[in-house]
């Protein structure tokens, strides 16, 4: 059997897919943190719980209202990104000429509230979502196992992620959008209307975080604590990605993901600080992020 | 201006209060719930096991020696060092007389010490480790419900008895974890089986796929689940998926209660093989008390909830018996009263301060086979306390010689 690095090869090749699987994860929700960030500088920390509450609009469409998962997938991101939009126009954008901290208070503390409110309707043991009946099974590859609603995760998160990618970066409303961002006094003389930019924003960074969340339904139990669990790794992502960097994002959230995984190979007991690591390492070499911008 | 409030508030508590009992400390009883009630054991025992307590207090009457009975509870986070403040408050400043549930084996150790220190009975229900009554014994330490050793004789023991004499462990990385897998792989040696293999995972792994395709690289014909509440059912969802029971090996989730199964519907639990010292359906006895819990709760309760409205009773008995809550008096009460109630039928407490009771084998239901929401387990066997539990002069505890 042919080794490398003292394990089978084929237990590495697995792993490296398994990585990546959860790296999908990472990239999808760390970009919707980094798009908030760089168009509003908002430290979304109610990131986390839109994920969460993205999960449970699956699960109770479901239950109450026999929406399928295809239909989820579209009807979570808009449900989630509405009340995104609700929360930014009420409460989040009176908080954009106040100090940063506030911004992150404030998200941090309707996580917490989110949280809470399911944990008191759902309990916290979860509830379960099964994966549509075209996606269930495997394929057995020469080296694994490979759930084919694993491979539908992987190509989704990187269809998304290039989409989102390519709208803010090559479009015409990404342009508008960053432009928004830079000079918003100078955007709005042109007659556009920058504060409903901004809702949208939000809205599309909470919608994201809510499709990742249908996503991981199947894998994952839809749990109030869902968000809580993954939250902090998708912040380590973004800064060591560089905050507010869209590409940096994505590329890092597949490569921290591929990172665990092999973690959980070598050291299992690491595995849930080697993100960290990284991230120290990085500060410490790149304080700006990998692909940041050096202010 | 606070001097007279306090000193008027005083007054009025003797005034209001003429039968101060003479038996009881600062005329009352007071049981502190100390678990996680947010956390990933949060339905495991949680809100549940304070409940159950307050249950307890109620069907006893509310009064001890004519001393009121009081329930409060605290979330401890599943952290050793906030479990030990909250605890060192309580009987420091709040006058808690008795601390019990302490879900979560390290912050159970922690608190069980500091017990003994300031010389407090505590009563675990939620914790596992055979240590609270193996080398940590306290001589005011109980533990109820269940704990590694049970787990181990009941599900490692059955599944090693059907052929399943291979074994690969995943276990989550703290003291409970360990001591399960080492229980368990004992167990599985001693009946003649072998374990290939073990992985550790951090506590509140959302991810199992790695540790899944290196339990089925290793060929065991049972991947032995030593981790707890949403671990254990994350693991279990991803491992249908993976298709490790497809492939023919057996998944034996080593803890897994009533209120895992709910969360994780029949769907994907049926067939699992699992102990609990408690099931609401089983005599007319647990289904009365589990319909009265379920009334207040909007649940049915698992051993963990069960044990600990025992344990709270079994408490009141003793203080009432021996006429005081002076702490040795009553721990030699507890130690020397059989257990009889909905939770134990011929329960007994060894001179190490475990509470021994016959504990079940179940196997969980297929959707087909249930007849209503909380249907969820076939009984398959009856393990007797003695053979469940280690006997009190193999435990390790110094106390016992």
């Amino acid at each position: 059997m042919t080794m490398i690095f003292g394990i089978p090869i084929q237990a590495f090749l697995g792993q490296l897919l398994v990585g990546l699987i959860n790296g999908s994860f990472y990239a999808l929700l760390s970009l919707g943190l980094a798009v908030i960030f760089g168009l509003l500088r908002v430290i979304n920390f109610a990131h986390g719980a839109q994920y969460m509450l993205g999960a449970f609009v699956a699960f109770l469409g479901l239950k109450h209202l026999g929406i399928p998962y295809w239909a989820a997938l579209v009807v979570a991101p808009l449900v989630v990104g509405a009340f995104g939009a609700l929360i930014e126009r009420t409460m989040l954008s009176r908080l954009y000429n106040l100090d940063p901290l506030y911004g992150l208070l404030f998200t941090f503390g309707l996580a917490l509230t989110l949280e809470g409110t399911m944990r008191w309707y759902y309990g916290a043991s979860g509830q379960p979502y099964s994966a549509p009946a075209a996606l269930t099974g495997a394929i057995k590859l020469p080296f694994m196992v490979l759930p084919i609603y694993r491979a539908w995760v992987i190509v989704a998160s990187l269809v998304v992620c290039l989409a989102v990618w390519a709208l803010i970066e090559k479009t015409r409303l990404g342009a508008t959008l960053r432009a928004a961002t830079e000079n918003p006094s100078l955007v709005q003389s042109f007659g556009i209307n920058v504060p409903m930019l901004l809702t949208l924003t939000y809205a599309l960074g909470a919608g994201l975080a809510a499709l990742a969340g249908v996503l991981a339904a199947p894998i994952y139990q839809v749990s109030p604590l869902m968000g809580s669990n993954i939250i902090i790794v998708v912040f380590a992502v973004v800064v060591v990605g560089g905050m507010g960097s869209i590409l940096g994002a994505i590329v890092t959230g597949y490569l921290l993901g591929v990172a665990e995984g092999l973690t959980k190979v070598f050291y299992p007991e690491a595995s849930n600080i080697v993100i960290f690591v990284i991230m120290a390492i990085v500060l410490i070499l790149r304080p700006a992020g990998l692909f940041g911008k050096e202010g | 201006m606070t001097r007279y409030c306090a000193a008027a508030a005083a007054a009025a508590a003797i005034i209001a209060t003429p039968a101060l009992s003479q038996s009881v400390s600062d005329g009352k009883v007071k049981i502190g719930i100390l678990n996680d009630q947010s956390g990933v054991y949060a339905d495991f025992g949680g809100l549940g096991s304070v409940e159950a307590a307050k249950m307890a207090v109620e069907d006893f009457g509310g009064k001890v020696l004519d001393a009121p009975i009081e329930v409060v509870s605290a979330d401890h986070q599943n952290k050793a060092d906030i479990a030990s403040n909250i605890a060192r408050q309580w009987y420091d400043t709040e006058q808690v007389d008795s601390i019990m549930e302490l879900t979560t084996s390290s912050v159970a150790l922690a608190v069980q010490a500091l017990s003994q220190e300031k010389k407090k009975i505590d009563l675990v229900t939620g914790a596992a480790t055979t240590d609270l009554t193996g080398k940590a014994c306290s001589p005011y330490g109980f533990h109820w419900a269940y704990d590694t050793h049970a787990l181990a004789v009941g599900t490692g023991g059955a599944l090693v008895e059907a052929g399943g004499d291979s074994w690969f462990f995943l276990t989550a990385d703290y003291a409970f974890g360990y001591s399960l897998e080492d229980n368990t792989a004992g167990i599985v040696k001693e009946k003649g089986g072998t374990v290939v293999g073990a992985v550790k995972h951090p506590l509140a792994t959302t991810d199992f796929s790695s540790f899944l395709l290196q339990a089925q690289s290793s060929g065991a014909k049972v991947v032995g689940l030593a981790n707890a509440g949403l671990d254990t059912q994350n693991a279990i969802k991803q491992a249908a998926e993976f298709g490790i029971t497809a492939g023919g090996q057996k998944l034996a989730a080593l803890l897994f209660t009533l209120a895992e199964v709910h969360g994780l519907g029949l769907e994907t639990a049926q067939g699992l093989t699992l102990t609990e010292s408690f099931y609401w359906d089983r005599n007319d006895a647990s289904r009365e008390w589990s319909n009265r819990y379920r009334e207040r709760t909007g649940k049915m309760p698992n051993m963990i909830q069960a044990a600990t409205y025992s344990g709270v009773l079994h408490y009141l008995n003793a203080i009432k018996a021996a006429g005081t809550d002076e702490t040795e008096a009553v721990a030699a009460k507890m130690k020397e009263t059989p257990v009889k109630d909905m939770f134990a039928e011929n329960g007994k407490v060894l001179a190490n301060g475990r509470m021994v009771s016959d504990v079940y084998l179940m196997e969980v239901k297929a959707p087909a086979d249930s007849k209503g929401e909380w249907d969820y387990y076939t009984v398959k066997a009856t393990i007797p306390g003695d053979q469940a539990y280690l006997a009190a002069d193999k435990s390790g505890c110094p106390l016992v010689k």
